[in-house]
């Protein structure tokens, strides 16, 4: 069971501003029914002060998507849409006294919404379609563009793509994003150079070798064949000679050759030591 | 507060029986069976016992009887075993509804080289008895399709899959753990190689299990240890766990009776009431080929977590199929499988009973479920009265 705090339970069970507001002066939808969360949101606006003077909500979710519903209401209402436009999702959340991980998503569906309907007020483009015009769609599975996984990633200080699909679930489905998500993190968050390379020594201890060829493997060179539906095996290290067995797709794949010279070999090459011999084992 | 336990299927009460039966062995009888002394000997004669209550339930030999700690190693035994034996084979023929212990097994050997051929079921979750034969091929090591689904309940006609298995020549596996104690199996008439049962779905407590192996079969531990089992899986036995299943098994046999009458009449009378009074409500699974105890229900335009959790407040407890409850994206691969639409999927619970729940506890899930169901759907956007 999610450890929900009081205050989200609150929420669910008595929520405020459910509804829809007729003839409102802004609105928006997000989310859809496939992806297991929407949400309806209707504003009045007071046109001479920009003051929000009433907000409902409609949710399609889980109870905490219910309740970052209702607590966005009540963060908005009275609010001018300047001061509203500053309400993130990290404000939904801690005003529910914190979500679990796995929740975000919820405040930022809340988020989502209000700056969409605020868009529609003011005659602007709608953010959301805005980013899938300006950024390219990165998770098929949930129609996620790289701007929108850069916003939450800048804002919420994410570090891992499990915390990216605990926030806007991108990733989430068939996972073959994950190395594009794991880009946009690390130019997000500012670090521009490649990940560490595993430090290329010259004299290496055979214990040493053994483990740098291992983690070379694993690190750049199973999940590219992986991502073809192979894999690879290490069989065995005799002095240079590495010895490894290819599964899956590429194992009889009539470029297996190819791709032991050109890509495991010259890899290992390049990461551990320029006189390394790959063979295949059948 | 006394809770109206309608999750069975996830786990279930152990039987004051059961447990009377257990203490012993939790305290002075602490004897190690395989020792060379009569402190031992005695919990060894004890374990031949039990064998022999859980041989019964399912019609089979006491010496085909493996002990392992949960339904999900002896799954996982199931395949690694088969493949080790027949390295010549490497295909599986499984189903897309089966449990994660099968099914992420699978995904995880299609990793290491393996093929895997996922039958598809049709909207009442049933497979196609003549796709299954097409897809059965020299290479084929093992097919493995679960005797009753943990979701639905949805029981498939394992005798005429264990049939067409066997004259196409690979071994047939059946995940039985929600079936044993709910519907008669009887290994006597139904070619199956190997079964999967667990303690912990028929009121023997958690972390015991078994694997059946029918005698003859090809078999190489997964365990591998000490001689325990005939050499067949290592580590010293759960003595009193499997004490207990024992006595869970000779009561559940005379307990059968039971789950097909009593049982299956407030199951069947809570899932009617529901589909009656509550609109846009849709059962999952075929009605008739079922086990007696479960209903799965989707509740239209709202998300499972929110009717969980509404129950919650009652002391009801249930389950759903939606991907909120259970911190997964997608919801339950066992509904998208059988194409109940994403409108359905996330709003299904579950419910499973046992002999334990009464008429009255029934009564209160009908009195609370309409206005739990109103109140959610109030606040959807999708519901239009």
């Amino acid at each position: 069971m999610w450890d929900y705090s009081n205050k989200l339970y609150d929420h669910f069970r008595n929520p405020k501003n459910v509804g829809e507001i007729k003839n409102p002066d802004a609105f928006a939808d997000v989310g859809n029914i496939t992806c297991g969360d929407a949400l309806y949101l209707t504003l009045k606006i007071d046109k001479k002060t920009n003051v929000i003077t009433d907000a409902k909500f409609k949710t399609f979710g889980c109870a905490s998507a219910i309740a970052s519903s209702s607590v966005l209401t009540e963060l908005i209402i009275g609010k001018t849409i300047e001061q509203a436009r500053k309400i993130t999702n990290k404000d939904i959340a801690e005003t529910l006294g914190g979500l679990p991980r796995e929740k975000m998503h919820c405040s930022v569906m809340g988020q989502e919404a209000l700056e969409k309907a605020i868009a529609q007020y003011l005659g602007e483009d709608a953010p959301e379609e805005h980013m899938h015009e300006e950024g390219k769609i990165v998770c098929t599975c949930f129609g996620i563009t790289d701007t929108q996984i850069g916003k939450v990633v800048r804002e919420n200080n994410l570090k891992t793509v499990e915390d990216v699909t605990n926030f806007c679930k991108a990733g989430g489905g068939c996972g073959q994003c994950h190395a594009d998500i794991e880009e946009i993190i690390r130019q997000t968050t500012g670090s521009q150079e490649p990940l560490p390379a595993p430090p290329k020594k010259k004299h290496l201890t055979n214990i040493r070798k053994i483990a740098l060829i291992e983690e070379t493997i694993d690190r750049d060179i199973r999940p590219l064949m992986e991502a073809d539906g192979g894999g690879i095996e290490l069989i065995d290290i005799i002095g240079n000679r590495v010895l490894v067995a290819l599964r899956g797709n590429c194992a009889g794949c009539r470029t297996a050759q190819f791709t032991i010279h050109s890509g495991v070999e010259a890899k290992l090459r390049e990461m551990v030591d320029d006189d390394i011999v790959v063979e295949e084992v059948k | 507060m006394k809770p109206i336990y309608l999750d069975n299927n996830a786990t279930t009460c152990i039987d004051p029986q059961v447990l009377e039966c257990m203490m012993p062995y939790l305290s002075n009888e602490y004897g190690n069976p395989s020792s060379m002394h009569f402190f031992g000997g005695k919990i060894n004669r004890k374990l031949n016992e039990a064998r022999e209550q859980i041989a019964d339930i399912i019609n089979a030999r006491p010496d085909e009887i493996i002990f392992t700690s949960c339904g999900t190693e002896s799954d996982n035994t199931a395949l690694m075993s088969t493949l080790e034996c027949y390295p010549q084979k490497p295909h599986i023929v499984t189903t897309r509804v089966e449990h994660s212990a099968i099914m992420n097994m699978c995904k995880y050997l299609s990793r290491k080289g393996i093929s895997v051929t996922y039958l598809p079921v049709d909207r009442n979750g049933m497979i196609d008895l003549n796709q299954l034969e097409d897809s059965i091929s020299e290479s084929t090591a093992i097919v493995s399709i679960m005797f009753a689904n943990n979701e639905t309940g949805v029981v498939y006609p394992i005798d005429k899959i264990a049939s067409i298995t066997k004259a196409k020549g690979a071994v047939f596996h059946t995940d039985a753990v929600q079936a044993v104690g709910k519907i008669p199996i009887d290994l006597s008439k139904i070619p199956i190689d190997i079964l999967s049962l667990s303690g912990h779905k028929l009121h023997a407590p958690k972390g015991i299990g078994v694997i059946y192996v029918r005698k003859g079969t090809r078999f190489k531990p997964y365990i591998i240890g000490g001689h325990q089992e005939h050499g067949r899986r290592g580590g010293t036995e759960n003595v009193a766990s499997i004490v207990g299943l024992g006595e869970a098994c000779r009561i559940a046999k005379d307990c059968l009776e039971i789950e097909n009458t009593q049982v299956k009449h407030l199951r069947n009378k809570l899932e009617n009431t529901l589909l009656e009074i509550i609109p846009s409500s849709i059962r999952n699974g075929h009605k008739t080929s079922r086990l007696p105890n479960t209903t799965n229900i989707s509740f239209e335009y709202v998300e499972g977590e929110g009717i969980l959790l509404s129950l919650n407040e009652y002391g009801i407890c249930a389950s759903s199929g939606s991907a909120c409850t259970s911190g997964a994206i997608e919801p339950s691969h066992v509904l998208r499988a059988m194409g109940v639409p994403f409108t359905a999927a996330h709003g299904s619970i579950r419910f499973s009973l046992s002999r334990y729940n009464t008429e009255d506890e029934i009564d209160k899930v009908i009195e609370v479920m309409p206005s739990i169901i109103e109140r959610l759907r109030a606040i959807s956007p999708f519901w239009k009265k």
